[in-house]
């Protein structure tokens, strides 16, 4: 028998849509495909363990990384994550003052990891050292190789996740979301806090392990 | 059938300073134990990173307060994970015949 449910989910405080699982599509697809990713960083970040216990030479992350400018980038995308789910609440009580203001702080807080991971890249790219003469790039090992396609395809996602904040920004706004319809904003927030989620896995094996 | 996923809103702020004092742990972890007590600063390190991505999905995602069919779904996805990044070091590290 079709199980039919009424999902009452965060984003549908007050209107009631039928769906066969309870949870409301969109928020659904959401996560379907956030399970596709985490398959997605299981075979890079697998690849990384992998890579590194195969190899007889590996160079301590920490005397080639930046730990504490990227520990602070780190609390910079844990706040924002905090930010994306005051917005939230925020509009689940009907506050939308509140809502705009988190979505904007959240943005800024991506956009200012973006562009340390930005500054990060360059340092490392063009400071000569005397462990890399040329710089530390994908070229000069394993370890620059397995960095630079670990995070920076990390540092893709939370590009389109600071696109996709800008758009629902605009939204909100605009005065599109209330109280009783506010979907969008829960859906991007899934996916911005599984960036910060696979940010704080990344951030502990490449660069403290 | 009816169903109530709505929740009283947890403490944002608390999982905030958790995540926050976490972090400053870790580093100062990783800083502090030697690098030759390899086995003890991979079993700190990862075991402060599935907290902290824990308190992520479950306060944050809402994953403590959503439908167990939901659950389900991402917990089969981790197994899977799981077991490929298992099979991956395995057979990096297993000696071969």
């Amino acid at each position: 028998m079709e199980a039919i449910a009424l999902a009452h989910g965060h984003g549908h405080a007050h209107e009631e849509e039928y769906t066969t699982t309870g949870i409301p599509h969109d928020k659904m697809g959401m996560w379907v495909f956030l399970c596709s990713e985490v398959m997605f960083f299981t075979g890079l970040i697998g690849s990384y363990i992998v890579l590194r216990f195969a190899s007889p030479f590996w160079p301590q992350p920490s005397t080639v990384l930046n730990i504490p400018l990227t520990a602070m980038n780190t609390f910079i995308l844990i706040c924002s994550s905090v930010t994306m789910v005051q917005a939230l609440a925020a509009i689940q009580r009907g506050d939308a003052a509140k809502m705009k203001l988190f979505l904007s702080l959240t943005l800024l807080g991506g956009s200012i990891f973006l562009s340390i991971q930005g500054v990060e890249y360059w340092k490392l790219l063009h400071e000569h050292t005397t462990h890399y003469p040329t710089g530390f790039n994908p070229h000069v090992s394993l370890f620059g190789s397995i960095f630079f396609t670990t995070t920076g395809f990390h540092g893709f996602h939370v590009l389109c996740g600071v696109i996709c904040i800008a758009f629902v920004t605009g939204k909100a706004f605009l005065g599109k979301y209330t109280q009783a319809h506010h979907q969008g904003i829960e859906t991007i927030g899934l996916y911005w806090h599984f960036v910060d989620l696979v940010w704080i896995v990344l951030f502990t094996i490449i660069y403290l392990i | 059938m009816t169903t109530e996923t709505e929740h009283r809103t947890p403490n944002y702020m608390a999982i905030f300073w958790w995540l926050a004092g976490l972090t400053i742990v870790e580093v100062g972890y990783s800083s502090i134990l030697p690098h030759s007590h390899k086995a003890a600063l991979i079993i700190g390190l990862v075991g402060f990173a599935a907290i902290k991505a824990s308190l992520v999905a479950l306060y944050f995602m809402h994953l403590r307060f959503e439908r167990k069919s939901l659950g389900i779904i991402v917990a089969s996805t981790l197994i899977l994970g799981c077991i490929l990044v298992s099979v991956g070091i395995g057979e990096a590290v297993l000696p071969r015949p």
